[in-house]
């Protein structure tokens, strides 16, 4: 028994060494998974960046055999989809996975953005992984509208109208740039296989891109903690991280245990709740769409709804579509209007978890109201809660500088 | 503890929340739930004959294919020809009608639509009610209350018979549907004739996704398989873990 | 940090149960993905059986048709088409049809549920290619002593008269023979047995 495995063991080796002068295979091992310290105390939050990162393989991989069923013509594209829910043998999973992907990948990435700003894991150095996850956020809100608009249904139509004459708000080129945005004078043929291809490969080149740059920024500072503590200050005789642990195997075991329950929530949603009660797949998409039929409610899917709110709560198209715009672009800006010597929530004193949770609030009601028909009552809401959610950016920036924190130990507690 | 888990409160927060969330989605709440059970094959093969005997002349299935209600009915292919197909459509093909949209346009004033998807577009429940709802309004002219105005005629009077719609003031001088009165008796009872509308619309609701049948009885397994991976990925966590103090 | 008191066997273990059963799992995920590939219901549609009526084919005529995107041939073949079949077994590669794509029930030597009528995949076994069927018998410029049957203008393979590969040609196999039967006399439908056979 000893003998031929140590045999085998001693080649693979061999191979391994043979390998390693030619590509670093090893050494890549050892810096990102096997010798790359992360603390010992992540607590829930901190499943999120790699379920972000199951969900992109998921949405790739499901993406790439869609691909080979649509057709991106104004003419085909509803019936192709439909051709994938029935003619295709298991279409309609892979047509699911990627309908039920997009909507969990911004549950995923909103978490795993709120955890930031729990932990305070935009701090300094961590400024420029915030800008990064910021950019892919971007980006993917980019990509999603675009794939949106792909199934050709009432309300991938009528979306696209809405979302592209936001730039008709500019003042003189609004015009000219909707029109080449779209390539007609009027979403068609052209805007759809436009959309496809940024859809299919543009946009996924840039988001892979950014998540290196993410991924690769994130290994060079280390990861952050929920108690907000550096724990590259304490080091022991080797050089490691006392509070540290190898991220292989400690959080790739834990990260798998998470996988596995984010799959069964996913396959829960995929096999028995696919529409999400007209969450992710809104009811008037399975009609055909038509340029001569306003459906009589739009809405965008539920991960846009917080700003088409702040846009819908303005009464004035440029100053709302500025306000939107400004409700995203000033999240850029968190890591520097944060000035509180501590990090986490948990040592920051009341005045944050007040002004964060508020915050919360404000977003999800924010999120509500976007979906809903809009009555004056509900205009008014919108207000306030726009009010409330630029508030907290001004707020922090004021009451980060003297606010009261408790102090901050040493090294992680819990 | 003074200190609030962020988690819990963010959980708070929705439910705290959700309450106006439905109130805010609840504008088609009058519609009574069509309590369909699209397992029951019986109700299903009922629904496909009434589709085919009453909807099928001017509204197409072009996303249906005849084979994948013998796969999915338990029926034969030959009894699927026999029952179901009154053209010389092949067993493979879709369920497409001959008849020309401006011809039917012409006919109704509007094209009717095509109804593959509308088991998902309209929901079993707006089915139910629309169905259920025409009367003959004081002209003697067809109307609904769930789809004012609609430009379809009431196709299954003589099953239903015919209905009077009352309005009364809701205290706004605005005159809002109160209650139907049945004026003429159809063939079959009030009861019956519920039943019968459950039945086509079951069916609708399948032909709107006729996956849905197979994927719910694949995801338990799904879920099942992937508790068991769960489990064990648990324990082999909580086995690295207790190195971490 | 510590390592001391590890139970390395329930660690292996535990490592062995969770890679079986993910790799499992994995492996069954890869399914409807790889099941996606086969001829959706469409093309299924699509590629229904053909029905072809033979009532006024006439002794040698060939006629064709489309089946599932191949050129199917009809041909009716005259007795003596039929007697010098046997004329040439010693030049085929494989006379029996032991090695070629047919159907049981055409397993004989005229590859045929009735002698009379041939249908068979114009496509030749080496490339594709349709080859000609050359019908005359007597000498041809690539055969002294033609005995009618199929000829391919691409490389140059043989066929007799009822599909089956000459020696020293490219192709290795007789042409196929699709599944069809008979509906009546005068009806032939391609792509479906005949009762009762596989």
């Amino acid at each position: 028994m000893g003998k031929p495995a140590s045999g085998l063991a001693r080649q693979a080796s061999a191979l391994m060494t043979w390998v390693d002068k030619r590509l670093p295979v090893t050494e890549f091992w050892n810096a990102h998974l096997a010798k790359y310290y992360a603390p010992k105390n992540f607590n829930f939050w901190y499943y999120m960046g790699s379920l972000a990162l199951l969900v992109l393989v998921i949405q790739i991989a499901t993406g790439i055999f869609l691909t080979m069923h649509y057709k991106p013509s104004a003419n085909e594209a509803f019936a192709s989809v439909e051709y994938i829910m029935r003619d295709v043998e298991w279409g309609w999973l892979i047509r699911y996975m990627h309908s039920s992907g997009a909507s969990f990948f911004f549950i995923v990435v909103y978490l795993h953005m709120f955890r930031a700003l729990l932990y305070g894991s935009h701090r300094k150095p961590r400024e420029l992984l915030w800008v990064f996850g910021m950019f892919i956020y971007l980006v993917l809100m980019a990509e999603a509208f675009l794939g949106y608009v792909l199934p050709w249904g009432q309300m991938s139509y009528w979306g696209a109208q809405v979302i592209i004459n936001l730039f008709g708000a500019i003042p003189t080129i609004g015009e000219p740039l909707t029109e080449w945005i779209r390539g007609d004078y009027f979403i068609s043929d052209a805007t759809l296989n436009r959309f496809f291809a940024l859809h299919v490969i543009a946009v996924p080149l840039a988001l892979l891109g950014l998540v290196a740059l993410h991924l690769t920024s994130l290994h060079e500072v280390g990861s952050n903690n929920p108690d907000g503590v550096e724990i590259k200050e304490h080091k022991d005789e080797d050089g490691i991280p006392v509070d540290g642990i190898p991220f292989h195997p400690y959080y790739t075991v834990k990260d798998i245990f998470g996988a596995a329950m984010f799959l069964i929530i996913f396959a829960f949603v995929i096999f028995f709740w696919p529409e999400a009660g007209g969450l992710f797949l809104e009811h008037d998409n399975f009609i055909p769409a038509d340029p001569l039929v306003t459906p009589e409610h739009i809405k965008p899917v539920w991960y846009f709804t917080p700003f088409y709110a702040i846009l819908k709560a303005v009464p004035d198209k440029l100053m709302g579509v500025l306000l939107m715009g400004m409700s995203v672009m000033v999240l850029f800006f968190v890591p520097w209007l944060d000035r509180s010597p501590a990090k986490s929530i948990r040592y920051k004193g009341a005045w944050y978890r007040i002004l964060l949770f508020t915050f919360a609030i404000a977003f999800i009601r924010l999120g509500m109201l976007g979906m809903a028909e809009g009555t004056p009552a509900q205009t008014w809401e919108m207000r306030l809660w726009t009010f409330v959610y630029f508030a907290f950016f001004i707020l922090l920036f004021f009451f980060s500088k003297g606010g009261k924190t408790k102090p901050v130990p040493d090294r992680v507690k819990h | 503890m003074n200190t609030i888990n962020p988690l819990k409160s963010l959980l708070l927060a929705t439910v705290l929340l959700s309450s106006p969330m439905a109130q805010a989605a609840g504008d088609a709440a009058e519609l009574e739930p069509a309590g369909i059970n699209i397992t029951d094959l019986g109700a299903l093969q009922r629904g496909a004959k009434l589709f085919v005997n009453y909807c099928f002349g001017c509204h197409s299935a072009d996303y249906m294919r005849y084979n994948r209600l013998s796969e999915d009915l338990a029926l034969t292919e030959d009894m699927v020809i026999e029952n179901l197909v009154f053209s010389d459509a092949k067993i493979g093909e879709t369920m497409s009608i001959a008849m020309d949209p401006d011809q039917g346009e012409a006919w109704f004033g509007k094209a009717p639509p095509d109804l593959s998807l509308v088991g998902r577009s309209r929901g079993a429940d707006w089915l139910y009610g629309y169905m259920r709802s025409f009367y003959q309004d004081d002209s003697g002219a067809w109307n609904n209350t769930v789809l004012a105005n609609a430009s379809m005629p009431h196709v299954w009077w003589q099953l239903q018979g015919i209905q009077k719609a009352i309005f009364k003031d809701d205290g706004h001088g605005n005159q809002v549907f109160d209650q139907f009165e049945l004026v003429s008796p159809g063939s079959l009872s009030p009861q019956e004739y519920d039943n019968t509308v459950r039945d086509l619309v079951t069916f609708l609701d399948y032909m709107g996704e006729p996956a849905k049948l197979k994927r719910k009885s694949i995801g338990i397994w799904v879920i099942l398989f992937l508790s068991v991976f769960a489990f064990l990925a648990y324990l082999l966590k909580a086995e690295y873990w207790r190195d971490v103090h | 940090m510590s390592s001391d008191g590890v139970n390395k066997d329930r660690r292996r273990f535990l490592i062995a149960t969770t890679s079986v059963v993910g790799g499992v799992g994995a492996g069954l995920a890869t399914v409807p993905f790889i099941k996606s590939f086969q001829p959706s219901a469409k093309a299924q549609a699509v590629g229904a059986p053909v029905e072809v009526n033979i009532g006024k084919l006439e002794q040698g005529q060939l006629l064709k048709v489309q089946w599932r995107g191949q050129t199917i041939g009809i041909l009716r073949r005259s007795p003596e088409t039929l007697e010098n079949l046997d004329s040439v077994t010693a030049e085929l590669r494989d006379p029996d049809s032991d090695e070629s794509d047919q159907p049981e029930y055409t397993s004989n030597t005229y590859r045929a549920l009735e002698p009379e009528f041939l249908v068979v995949n114009m496509h030749c076994t080496h490339l594709g290619c349709v080859p000609q069927m050359i019908p005359q018998v007597g000498p041809q410029p690539f055969d002294e002593n033609w005995k009618g049957g199929f000829y391919c203008p691409c490389h140059k393979s043989k066929f007799d008269s009822a599909g089956r590969v000459y020696k020293a040609v490219p192709a290795p196999t007789n042409l196929k023979i699709p599944p069809y039967s008979f509906l009546d006399d005068r009806t032939l439908i391609i792509g479906v047995n005949p009762e009762g056979a596989a």
